[in-house]
C-alpha cells in the first residue's frame, strides 16, 4: 500500500534523519550521543525510507549492509591498534595536539566511534533489510 | 586385511622417499649409541629451557639409565618397524601417510621417555593417545577398526586426565614440578590422592585389569603397530612412568598393596585369557598384558632386587615380543590367516619362521638361552624375599606356565606336526623381506643372552634411576640349581601338560563367553549417548518458550538463592516521597503491560509493549541520563518496526496455550518481577558514590578529553569492551541473515 504522504515526507526526512545521526555520532564526547545512538538513528532513517518505498524490490535498497559491517569493524580495530605504531598499548587513544590551551578536539577514540556508528547501523539495517526482502 | 596382499599385488615399488623414514630412527638410535657409555657410567644429559614459566613449565629432557633403556628400544625397534612397514605395505597408496603417523608416534614416545617436566611429559603422553588412535584406526573404513580405535583413545585419555591431575597434586607434594627434582611424597596428606590418580593413568595406559580390554581391540591395527606401540613401547609407558616416579611416590604400603596386587592379577588374567582366544596377534596381546602385568608387579614389590629384574624384563620383553608380532604379520601375509586352529605343520614352507618362533617361544616361556630367562630368573629370586612371597610365587608359576603353554602352541604347535588335511588352496612362500626383521630381533635376545653384559650395564644405570642406588648387576644365563630354578623347571612342565591336554578343557577356546569387558564397555558407550541425546532433546527442543523458561527459571532460582543465603535484604527508610510524574510514568507502564498481556491482536500487543519501552525511556530521563534514554527510544522505535515487518506474516493470535502453561507462565513472570524489583531495591540501598563512578567523573574531561561521561566510557576507558559488543553485534547480524536466507532461498541448499 503506498501513501504518497509518507512517500513525500520521507523525501525530505530520510536524509534529515541521516544528517541527524551523524550530528549525534559527532557531538558524543561532549554531549549525549554517540555512536551507538547515531547508528540507530541512521537506522531509523532507513526504516522509514523502507516503509515509505516499495519495500519488497531490492533495487530500492542499493547499498551492501555487509560492506558496512565489514568496514566499520575495520575502522574499529584500525583505530584501536594505531597506539601499537607508536608503541603503546592497544586502545590508547591518540590526540592531534591542540592550540595551546584548549582541550584536544580530534582522536581515535572519535575514529572509533565512527567505526561503532556504522557497525551499529549496519547491523540494523541488514536485520531489517533480511526481514523486509521475504 | 587389504594390506597384507599388497606386495603381491601390484609391481608398484615404494618410491624411493619412503626409505628416507627409517633412516630418522636410525640416525637416533645411533646419536644414543654415543652417549650409552656416560650413562651407563651414571652420568645424565640434561637440557632445559623455559617455555611457559608462570605455569611452572620448562622444556627440559634428562636422559639417564630408564630412559636411555626406553629411548634405546623405541628407536632401534623403530628402525626395524619402518622398515618392515615399507615391506609389509608395499604398493598401498598409504604407506606415506603411515609413516608420518609412526614417526608422530615415535617423536611423542621418546618425549615421554626423556621429558623431566611433569606437565611436558603429560603433553607428550597424550600425544601417544593420539597418535596411537590414529594408527589404530588407520584402517578406518572398517567399523572395528574405527570402535577400536575410539574404544583405546577413550580409556587412555580418561586415565590420562586422572594422572594430569596427579601430576599436578605431585608437582605441589613434591615441591617440584621437574621430576628429578621431586621429593618423597610419602607423607604427605594428599599421597593417597596422588597415588590413585596416577596408577589410574598408568593403568590405563600400560593396560592393567579392569583397563586391559583395550589391548586385544587395539589388534585391529596394522601389525607393524601392533608391533611397535602395543609391544614394545606404548604400552611401557606406564610402567615407565611407575619405575619414573617410584622415589617419589614408591616405597609405601600402598604403593606395594595397590600396585603389586594390580599387576599380579594382571599377570594371571593376561596369561589365561591367552589360552583362550584363536587369532594369533589376540594371543600375542594377552600375553603382553601378563608381561605388562609382570613389571608392574615387580615394580610393586619395589625391592632393589625386583627392580633390577624389571630392567631386564622391560628389554627383554620388547624384544621377543616385537619378533613374534612380526612373525604374525608375516604368516598372515604367507598363509593368509592368523588363526591358530587352522595354521599347522608350516615349517615346511617357513623355514626361517620356525626358528624365529622356536626362540620366540622360548622367551616367552622364559626358559632357555634368551634373555627373558634371566629376567624371570630375576624376577622369581627378588619375590622369594618379600612378605608376600607366598601369594607371590604361585601367581607367577601359574602365569607362567599358562605362558609357556600359549609358547608351545606358538613355538611348535603351529610349524611342527602334519599339516591339515584340505589341502592348502595357495602355496606358502615365505617372504623373505618380511621374516628378516624378526629374525634379527630373535637372534638379538640370544645374543644378549650369551653376553649379557652388556645389557647389565644398562639395566644397572637404569634401576640406579628408579633405586636412587647404584648396584653393579651382574647378568648370568646360569644361576646354579636354586628355587628359582626348580620354579621354572616346574612351570615349564605344567606348561607343556596343559598344551597336551589343551583338547580336553580348552573346547571353547575362541568364543565368546555371556560376559566380556568389551561388551560391557559398548553398553555403557551405548547407554551414554542415548542419554545425552534425551538430555538434549529436553534442554534443547527448538521452543523458544522453553528456552526462555529455563533461562529463567534458573535466573531465579541461583538469585534468591544467594539472597536468601546472604541475607542482604532492601533498606527501607530511604525510600523517600514518589512524586506526580513517577507515578504517571509508572502507572503507564503498568496499564500498558497489562494492555499488552490481554491484547487481542498482535499489533497491538507490538505497540504495547512499545509503550512498556518508552516509559522506561522516560524513567531514564528523570534520573538524568539522556544518552541511555535517547538508545532505548530509539531501539524501542526500531523494534516496533521489526516487530510489525514480522508479524505482517503471521497468522491472526489464536488461543493454543493451555490454562495450565498460562498459569505456570504467569507464576514465573511474576517471581522473575518480583526477583528483579528486590534486586534492583537491594541494588539502590547500597552506597551510591562508588570509587568507579567517582574516577570517571574525576578524569573524563582531564585524561580522555570529554565532558560526556558515558560516551567517554565507551569509546576510550571501556573500549575494548565497545569493540567485544561490536564484534558480537556483527555476528549476531549474520546469523539472522544467514538464517532468514537459508528458509526463503529454496535453490539453495
Amino acid at each position: 500500500m503506498r501513501s504518497i504522504i509518507l512517500e513525500t515526507a520521507t523525501r525530505f526526512l530520510a536524509p534529515l534523519l541521516v544528517l541527524f545521526s551523524m550530528f549525534l555520532l559527532l557531538r558524543g564526547h561532549h554531549e549525549p550521543g554517540g555512536g551507538f545512538a547515531g547508528g540507530l538513528m541512521a537506522a531509523t532513517a532507513f526504516a522509514l525510507y523502507m516503509f515509505a518505498s516499495d519495500a519488497s524490490s531490492p533495487r530500492v535498497m542499493p547499498f551492501d549492509a555487509h560492506a558496512l559491517i565489514g568496514s566499520g569493524l575495520l575502522v574499529a580495530v584500525a583505530t584501536a591498534s594505531a597506539g601499537l605504531f607508536v608503541d603503546l598499548p592497544l586502545f590508547t587513544g591518540l590526540w592531534v595536539p591542540p592550540a595551546p590551551g584548549e582541550t584536544p578536539h580530534y582522536g581515535t577514540p572519535l575514529l572509533f566511534d565512527i567505526g561503532v556508528y556504522m557497525v551499529v547501523s549496519g547491523v540494523t539495517i541488514l536485520i531489517l533489510q533480511t526481514v523486509a526482502e521475504e | 586385511m587389504a594390506m597384507s596382499h599388497g606386495a603381491d599385488r601390484s609391481a608398484a615399488r615404494a618410491p624411493l622417499l619412503v626409505w628416507l623414514v627409517p633412516l630418522v630412527p636410525l640416525v637416533l638410535f645411533g646419536m644414543l649409541l654415543r652417549r650409552v657409555s656416560s650413562v651407563t657410567s651414571g652420568e645424565a644429559w640434561e637440557f632445559s629451557t623455559a617455555w611457559a614459566p608462570s605455569l611452572g613449565l620448562t622444556l627440559s629432557f634428562r636422559l639417564d639409565g630408564l630412559a636411555m633403556i626406553l629411548a634405546l628400544l623405541i628407536t632401534g625397534v623403530g628402525v626395524l618397524i619402518t622398515s618392515w612397514a615399507i615391506s609389509y605395505m608395499a604398493g598401498d597408496p598409504r604407506l606415506p601417510r603411515f609413516q608420518l603417523y609412526l614417526l608422530l608416534f615415535m617423536g611423542s614416545m621418546l618425549g615421554v621417555a626423556t621429558a623431566d617436566n611433569a606437565i611436558l611429559l603429560f603433553v607428550f603422553w597424550e600425544l601417544t593417545s593420539i597418535s596411537s588412535f590414529l594408527l589404530i584406526g588407520f584402517d578406518h573404513e572398517r567399523r572395528e577398526a574405527r570402535e577400536a580405535a575410539l574404544k583405546a583413545l577413550l580409556i587412555t585419555s580418561g586415565g590420562g586426565l586422572a594422572l594430569l591431575a596427579g601430576l599436578v597434586m605431585l608437582g605441589i607434594a613434591g615441591g617440584s614440578l621437574e621430576i628429578s627434582q621431586m621429593a618423597n611424597a610419602g607423607n604427605h596428606p594428599l599421597y593417597l590422592p596422588i597415588l590413585l590418580t596416577v596408577a589410574l593413568g598408568c593403568f590405563t595406559k600400560s593396560a592393567q585389569f579392569p583397563f586391559h580390554f583395550w589391548l586385544p581391540a587395539a589388534m585391529e591395527a596394522p601389525t607393524p603397530v601392533s608391533a611397535y606401540l602395543h609391544s614394545a613401547t606404548m604400552v611401557k609407558a606406564g610402567v615407565f612412568l611407575l619405575a619414573r616416579l617410584q622415589p617419589s611416590i614408591g616405597g609405601t604400603e600402598a604403593w606395594t598393596i595397590l600396585i603389586g596386587t594390580t599387576g599380579g592379577i594382571t599377570m594371571l588374567v593376561g596369561s589365561w585369557l591367552a589360552l583362550r582366544v584363536r587369532d594369533l596377534k589376540q594371543i600375542l596381546a594377552y600375553s603382553t598384558i601378563s608381561a605388562l602385568g609382570m613389571l608392574v608387579l615387580l615394580l610393586g614389590i619395589g625391592t632393589d632386587e625386583a627392580i633390577a629384574a624389571a630392567m631386564v624384563l622391560l628389554i627383554a620383553h620388547a624384544l621377543y615380543k616385537a619378533s613374534l608380532f612380526l612373525l604374525a604379520g608375516a604368516i598372515d601375509h604367507d598363509a593368509g590367516t592368523r588363526d591358530v586352529s587352522a595354521l599347522r605343520g608350516l615349517r615346511r614352507s617357513m623355514p626361517l619362521a620356525t626358528i624365529v618362533a622356536a626362540i620366540g617361544a622360548v622367551g616367552l616361556a622364559g626358559f632357555g638361552p634368551v634373555l627373558a630367562f634371566i629376567a624371570k630368573e630375576m624376577m622369581l629370586a627378588s619375590a622369594l624375599g618379600t612378605a608376600a612371597a607366598g601369594f607371590i610365587i604361585p601367581a607367577v608359576f601359574f602365569a607362567s606356565a599358562m605362558l609357556t603353554a600359549v609358547a608351545v602352541l606358538i613355538g611348535w604347535g603351529l610349524f611342527w606336526g602334519r599339516q591339515p588335511e584340505e589341502g592348502r588352496p595357495r602355496k606358502i612362500r615365505e617372504s623373505r623381506a618380511l621374516i628378516a626383521a624378526p629374525l634379527l630381533l630373535a637372534i638379538l635376545s640370544v645374543a644378549l643372552a650369551l653376553l649379557p653384559a652388556w645389557p647389565a650395564r644398562l639395566a644397572t644405570a637404569a634401576a640406579a634411576a628408579v633405586t636412587g642406588k647404584w648396584v653393579e648387576l651382574e647378568l648370568h644365563l646360569w644361576h646354579g640349581v636354586g628355587l628359582p630354578l626348580l620354579l621354572s623347571i616346574g612351570s615349564l612342565l605344567l606348561g607343556i601338560a596343559l598344551y597336551a591336554t589343551r583338547e580336553r578343557w580348552n573346547r571353547e577356546a575362541g568364543r565368546e563367553g555371556r560376559w566380556s569387558f568389551d561388551r560391557s564397555w559398548a553398553w555403557g558407550i551405548r547407554s551414554l549417548l542415548a542419554g545425552s541425546t534425551r538430555i538434549s532433546r529436553m534442554l534443547q527442543s527448538g521452543h523458544l518458550r522453553s528456552y526462555v523458561m529455563i533461562i529463567l527459571v534458573t535466573t531465579i532460582g541461583l538469585v534468591a538463592g544467594t539472597l536468601t543465603r546472604s541475607g542482604i535484604a532492601p533498606a527501607t527508610d530511604n525510600w523517600g516521597v514518589v512524586r506526580f510524574h513517577e507515578a504517571v510514568i509508572a502507572l503507564l507502564i503498568v496499564a500498558a503491560s497489562i494492555v499488552a498481556i490481554r491484547s487481542e491482536s498482535r499489533l497491538g500487543a507490538v505497540a504495547a509493549l512499545g509503550v512498556v519501552g518508552y516509559g522506561v525511556a522516560l524513567i531514564y530521563i528523570t534520573f538524568s541520563a539522556p544518552d541511555l534514554a535517547m538508545t532505548q527510544f530509539l531501539i524501542e522505535t526500531l523494534m516496533v518496526v521489526l516487530f510489525v515487518l514480522v508479524i505482517y506474516h503471521l497468522p491472526r493470535f489464536a488461543k493454543i496455550s493451555t490454562t495450565a502453561s498460562r498459569s505456570l507462565d504467569a507464576v514465573v513472570s511474576m517471581t522473575v518481577g518480583v526477583m528483579m524489583s528486590l534486586f534492583v531495591l537491594i541494588a539502590a540501598s547500597e552506597n551510591a558514590q562508588v570509587d568507579a563512578a567517582r574516577f570517571f567523573a574525576e578524569n573524563s574531561h582531564r585524561e580522555a578529553h570529554g565532558r560526556n561521561i558515558v560516551n567517554v566510557i565507551l569509546v576510550d576507558f571501556r573500549a575494548l569492551d565497545t569493540a567485544g559488543e561490536i564484534v558480537v553485534l556483527s555476528v549476531a547480524a549474520i546469523g539472522v541473515y544467514a538464517l532468514l536466507k537459508l528458509r526463503t532461498d529454496p535453490e539453495s541448499t
